[in-house]
């Protein structure tokens, strides 16, 4: 790998032991794919919640503030494990507080930003066309790449705090055009209607294409999904296929033409999503019994659209009394949900808005214990996939399915 | 003592490892497939449910998941929960970053395929560094001696 000067002199110790550290895994991950180089970036976005972390991974935290570290770029924080104003009203350990405050004093010593959200993209900054990231969450990092046209690795925890540390990623994957184009065709004959749908989707193309490596371009579309159809679209493709980046013709910036979106290479392969397969994703996920424990909304965070909707559909209706429904948000939503009354009408109907949490990071085996929780319904396709290895059995179905479900309490099988 | 099949690759990540192999025919992601507080896959439609990949050569097509498995690597050898040694068809960055904090030997892209050429219990060197990886097939080792020179097998308990 090619280092600059001023990247020599982190390496020789001048920038601290942190930065040190920090890009000699860089450019191990670096070398590891090839990279030729390091690349400066504007901001990074921490991925490491106590839950995802472990002990040891606390520890590494705990090391670099030791050893005076601090971030050298704009550095926001990805969803936590608690809502320090609600954890002990749902039952979560008095620890995992413990832990997430220890984890914000720790990060604010670097010089983070304590945002807690994994849709930063939506509420607090957008990435202009081209500009380098370092962000980990890797919802965040397909958005990034594919709507925004910014460019972005999955930077996973320890290698989002690297980036934060030395301002620089290694230049390979995602920063490189070669790797953006596309590699298979998607023909789309069964058209998204809601904002779950753009989540079907993905859940059909990202089950076939499970590889980092590989791009899926979009065709045949004849509705235009708006940012939480994007949102939904990309964070399934990641989560279900680890992918960083897909292109729609005639809608993401580098898909103006399908020539544009296979940079006049050939698709290596095609896939056609005929009509009923976006029913068919959602009836893959069977339920074991018609009781309904929880119903959870919000994987990515909810936009305030989302929020405004979801009490729309809540309106005059009451959860069933055996029945949780959570949404969760970050604060900024939140604030706004409050002063527009969608929260009062929300908690109205028994349904309670968590926030800077995500679900699955939401101590979920604890909740389960506490609450006796099996069958979760959820518009979030994300979400369905992540909470099975925590012992739920997940249902992913439209966002009207979901509200049916928190207030009749049961789910058709 | 036969010779080992040898599979060449790039360089990889972390120091010379050898164990045994356990082989996955499913992707491997540490928060979609594992219980972290044991090693073991929890995933009940994984092919591997119920197995642990402490001590393991962990041989599998494809690395998946976001970035939990970056940090999850840590954490298990912390732990002493952590495979020797991860050999990828592809790897993907979280996986890489994970090995690279961890100190975990991780390789992929061999040829020949890993997938097609190693079975569970056989017994695999793995030199990141080299980008070379020395397998003993099980059913050989049944009849020789371990490579590391004339001891009795020992098969893990």
């Amino acid at each position: 790998m090619r280092l600059t000067a001023e990247e020599q002199e982190i390496l020789a110790g001048r920038w601290g032991a942190p930065a040190r550290r920090a890009l000699e895994m860089q450019v191990a991950t670096g070398g590891f794919f090839g990279a030729e180089a390091m690349v400066r970036i504007s901001a990074a976005h921490l991925t490491g919640d106590p839950e995802s972390m472990g002990d040891a991974g606390l520890g590494f935290v705990e090391d670099l503030v030791r050893q005076g570290a601090r971030f050298v770029v704009p550095t926001t924080t990805n969803s936590c494990n608690v809502d320090l104003d609600l954890y002990r009203q749902l039952g979560q350990p008095e620890e995992a507080a413990q832990q997430e405050r220890r984890l914000r004093e720790l990060i604010g010593a670097m010089g983070g930003i304590l945002l807690t959200s994994c849709t930063n993209y939506q509420t607090i900054y957008q990435p202009r066309f081209g500009e380098h990231l370092g962000w980990g969450d890797t919802g965040t990092v397909i958005y990034a790449n594919a709507v925004c046209g910014a460019r972005s690795n999955f930077e996973g925890g320890p290698a989002s705090y690297a980036a934060a540390l030395t301002g620089r990623v290694p230049a390979y994957g995602m920063h490189l055009p070669a790797c953006r184009r596309g590699t298979h065709l998607v023909e789309v004959r069964d058209q998204p209607r809601g904002v779950s749908d753009w989540g079907a989707l993905g859940v059909l193309v990202g089950r076939r294409l499970t590889n980092y490596w590989l791009v899926p371009v979009f065709t045949g579309l004849e509705v235009e999904p708006d940012a939480d159809g994007l949102k939904q679209l990309g964070a399934t493709l990641a989560s279900y296929g680890s992918l960083a980046m897909f292109h729609i013709v005639g809608m993401t910036p580098e898909a103006r033409t399908l020539e544009d979106a296979f940079g006049g290479r050939a698709p290596r392969g095609r896939i056609v999503v005929e009509p009923g397969d976006l029913e068919r994703a959602y009836r893959s996920f069977v339920p074991e019994q018609a009781e309904v424990d929880l119903v959870v909304s919000g994987t990515p965070h909810l936009s305030l659209f989302e929020v405004r909707r979801l009490a729309g559909l809540l309106q005059g209706k009451t959860i069933h009394p055996k029945t949780m429904l959570l949404l969760t948000t970050n604060a900024e939503v939140k604030a706004m949900a409050d002063r527009f009354g969608y929260t009062q009408g929300i908690e109205a109907a028994g349904g309670r808005i968590v926030v800077g949490v995500c679900y699955y990071i939401m101590t979920p085996r604890e909740m389960a214990r506490r609450h006796s929780l099996r069958t979760i319904v959820t518009d979030s396709a994300k979400l369905a996939n992540i909470i099975a290895a925590y012992g739920y059995n997940p249902i992913f179905r439209p966002t009207a399915e979901c509200v049916e479900a928190a207030v009749s309490g049961r789910i058709a099988r | 003592m036969t010779a080992p099949l040898v599979l060449t690759a790039h360089p990889g990540v972390g120091d010379v490892v050898e164990g045994d192999a356990l082989v996955s025919p499913d992707g491997f992601s540490a928060r979609y497939d594992l219980d972290r507080t044991t090693g073991v896959i929890a995933r009940e439609s994984h092919a591997l449910h119920g197995q642990s990949i402490a001590g393991k050569v962990f041989v599998c097509p494809l690395a998946k998941g976001g970035f939990a498995t970056s940090w999850a690597l840590y954490d298990l050898r912390a732990r002493g929960l952590a495979p020797l040694a991860m050999l990828f068809g592809w790897a993907n960055p979280v996986m890489v970053q994970g090995a690279v904090l961890a100190g975990v030997a991780l390789m992929d892209q061999l040829a020949p395929d890993p997938m097609q050429v190693i079975e569970t219990g056989d017994r695999v060197r793995v030199d990141p560094k080299a980008g070379r990886v020395e397998v003993w097939p099980r059913a050989t080792m049944r009849l020789h001696p371990t490579p590391d020179g004339g001891a009795p097998c020992r098969w893990p308990g």
